[in-house]
């Protein structure tokens, strides 16, 4: 009788903590809601979309990084063919920028069953490899294609008009739109990291062969990660082209996929909110280098940066800040 | 949609010309941006010292426009289209910046001129090759000035041929811009009776030209011909050092090959080269009267991008002095109606897709034996004279040129 009080009470004892970690949780949320309401009154919008643009990017990224174990060296290619089919559609025929953007997203799933499919049967170093060896693939491919136009890019795609009334090329209306798609997308990784289908990727990640002798099909849930991963990236590439009104090889060229495993480091792996803190500390860094008097340095300040998060704090910003409060303020 | 495109052009154009009625300096300051790769693979094409070139042109212009201070803020483009993009429109629309220069890899070029269209600034594009620029891509908005890759690629292949290099051989980097270098080389030298004896590709960025190079040595042509860009000119030209093209009688041509690339790998690999400049330090008495200033300040001698980025930057201060407007339309307008005569040209001038027509020079790398110092690289082999030597306005897919 004494027994069962004390486990039902210790019940709502963790029930309860479990309810202000959630009520913390959304706290957090609605202030970075507020935040990014706010945000461009305070600060130049069009970096703001950019930021916007590669957090999502990283987020998509980090699904399957951070939450499936699977590091993928071939990300680019998604950005870019969400950019590349977007634009051309945007420049070639009379079409709302959503539907342009739908269909970008649409072409970089197709292309993510594809590497997925054939990617996912193996692991580590060998999945990197074949993914990077597929997006290279991919960058040739654009490199060379007529539309494209080869290492010049893709130039002046226009914005449009959202649904056909909501005019783009007014920055803040572009801002709110890119918001709009953000929101949506981290959303969907907060949903499926949060979901049941979520929990047996974090088992994936933390010992597949277990996972395996549970009864999963292992391969298909990570099959299905992978291509929600590409679709998003791909939406991230298509979001990024109607800002920029431009798409290029940069997009499409491995350094890209690089940057976004160092965004993801840096904000935190397997954190929800890491790679958003890590993409706005990579371009805030890298803008406001470029135009200062050490711009030369970019790139070693950048490797510098790089190196010391893998040596020093290697759960990330964020990962980090989550060990520190977990130790202090339990 | 072409139609009401065509209507807002005109309005915006009206709108523009109303505002050009009451000229006069913006903000009291003439703001110069430089975005150029810094940092990069062109950082020796233009980068910190063609800032230098830059910060030259204001203070030889004496640091103010009729009293109103001339200002210059610079970025680093990384190479990134996307950057360019950001960048000028911040400065357009929270610097209000009037000029931008610099710009250099032909994918930021476009991206910023884009951006600069409709504005009330004006770009001077220096550091980029792609003639594009003032084709397809042209705008009211900026003036392309050094060179660009139709006399690179027209006036090199004419010059060689006319010296009696009949037999061409091309490795071609594979992709647009090599295809469509390669097709511009076989017109001409077929045009004056050359012929293009074999082609061979090779994916972009390659490391080892070896097999190539062998290629074109066993194909017994008179010249050898480079259609590619960047790293793989600067390792096809090592490749054919080694294995001695230029020893065994073929002539090198290489079609984007810059001062820098030269003086980095040295007279030893890059002898007997031949390539068209827009400019050369040592071409004339003011040419190295500039870059003796110039080498002072940055311990190297100008490339053409240097000296076209201190060219066009005065022709621009100058044209903002004689029309007290720093609005694009009027500036523009008062550029091309006065000849660009400097350290750079004589008798340059610009034409309605945005180029700047000039001579350009035909030049050879000397041999160790005759180069005196580390900056002594050319020897120029003849002038190209300038109504030859750019895109006739009849070929032009620009929207600007009047037909």
């Amino acid at each position: 009788m004494a027994m069962t009080e004390t486990k039902s009470s210790r019940n709502t004892a963790a029930q309860e903590q479990k309810k202000a970690a959630n009520r913390r949780r959304t706290i957090v949320y609605l202030v970075l809601l507020a935040i990014a309401l706010i945000a461009p009154f305070l600060a130049y919008p069009v970096f703001l979309m950019k930021i916007l643009c590669f957090a999502l990017f990283a987020s998509a990224f980090n699904l399957v990084l951070g939450y499936t174990g699977l590091l993928s060296f071939g990300h680019a290619a998604f950005l870019a063919t969400g950019g590349y089919f977007t634009g051309y559609l945007l420049s070639n025929h009379a079409i709302t920028p959503e539907i342009g953007i739908i269909t970008g997203t649409i072409a970089a799933i197709i292309l993510g069953t594809f590497f997925g499919l054939l990617s996912i049967r193996r692991q580590g170093i060998y999945f990197a490899m074949i993914t990077l060896a597929l997006a290279q693939l991919v960058f040739f491919f654009y490199l060379q294609a007529d539309f494209t136009g080869g290492e010049d890019g893709m130039q002046g795609v226009p914005r449009g008009y959202l649904f056909g009334f909501i005019d783009l090329e007014n920055n803040l209306a572009m801002y709110y739109f890119v918001l709009a798609i953000f929101l949506l997308g981290f959303l969907l990784i907060q949903r499926t990291i949060h979901s049941p289908f979520g929990q047996v990727l974090k088992a994936i990640r933390e010992n597949e062969p277990r996972a395996t002798s549970l009864g999963y099909n292992v391969d298909a849930y990570k099959l299905v990660a992978f291509v929600i991963s590409a679709g998003l990236a791909g939406l991230a590439g298509s979001t990024k082209t109607v800002v920029f009104q431009l798409a290029s090889l940069n997009d499409a060229h491995w350094h890209m996929s690089g940057e976004v495993i160092l965004m993801t480091l840096v904000g935190g792996v397997g954190t929800l909110v890491g790679p958003i803190v890590g993409a706005t500390f990579v371009l805030t860094l890298t803008h406001q280098l470029a135009q200062s008097a050490v711009g030369d340095w970019v790139n070693v300040i950048l490797g510098v940066v790089f190196v010391a998060c893998v040596m020093a704090f290697r759960a990330g910003i964020v990962g980090e800040i989550q060990k520190f409060a977990k130790k202090n303020f339990k | 949609m072409k139609l009401i495109k065509k209507v807002l052009t005109a309005a915006v154009a009206t709108a523009m010309t109303a505002g050009a009625a009451q000229a006069a300096i913006t903000d009291n300051e003439v703001r110069i941006g430089y975005l150029a790769d810094m940092s990069g693979t062109y950082r020796d094409l233009a980068g910190p010292n063609g800032l230098e070139a830059l910060r030259m042109a204001v203070e030889d212009f004496g640091g103010t426009v009729n009293g109103k201070k001339i200002v210059v803020i610079n970025a680093d483009d990384r190479n990134s289209p996307d950057v360019a993009s950001s960048t000028v429109r911040q400065w357009l629309e929270s610097d209000k910046v009037d000029m931008v220069a610099g710009l250099v890899a032909s994918s930021v070029t476009i991206a910023a001129t884009k951006v600069l269209e409709g504005s009330d600034a004006i770009g001077l594009v220096n550091g980029s090759a792609a003639s594009s620029i003032t084709n397809e891509h042209c705008t009211p908005n900026h003036i392309h000035w050094a060179y660009d890759t139709y006399p690179l690629a027209n006036s090199t292949a004419s010059a060689i041929v006319a010296e009696g290099g009949k037999n061409w051989f091309i490795v071609t980097a594979d992709y647009a811009f090599g295809h469509s270098l390669e097709n511009d080389v076989r017109t001409v030298v077929e045009r004056d009776g050359g012929k293009v004896v074999d082609t061979v590709r090779h994916p972009l960025a390659t490391n080892d030209f070896s097999s190539y190079i062998l290629q074109a040595q066993a194909s017994g042509a008179d010249v050898v011909g480079f259609a590619n860009a960047g790293g793989d000119t600067v390792n096809s030209v090592i490749t054919a050092g080694e294995f001695g093209l230029a020893q065994s009688g073929q002539t090198v041509a290489a079609l984007l090959f810059f001062l820098n690339d030269v003086h980095a790998l040295g007279v030893q690999t890059a002898q007997g080269i031949q390539l068209v400049t827009g400019w050369y330090w040592d071409k004339d008495k003011d040419a190295r009267a500039w870059s003796d200033k110039f080498y002072k300040r940055t311990n190297a001698r100008p490339g053409m991008v240097h000296a076209g980025i201190y060219s066009s930057t005065m022709h621009y201060l100058k044209a903002v002095e004689a029309t007290g407007s720093d609005n694009a339309k009027v500036v523009r307008a008062e550029m091309a109606k006065t000849k660009v005569n400097d350290m750079f040209t004589k008798g340059g001038y610009i034409r309605e897709d945005g180029r700047m027509v000039h001579d350009m020079y035909l030049a050879q790398v000397k041999t160790p034996a005759e180069s005196k110092n580390e900056w002594d690289l050319y020897k120029i082999v003849r002038t190209i004279p300038a109504d030859g030597a750019f895109r006739p306005l009849s070929e032009s897919k620009c929207s600007l040129v009047k037909k």
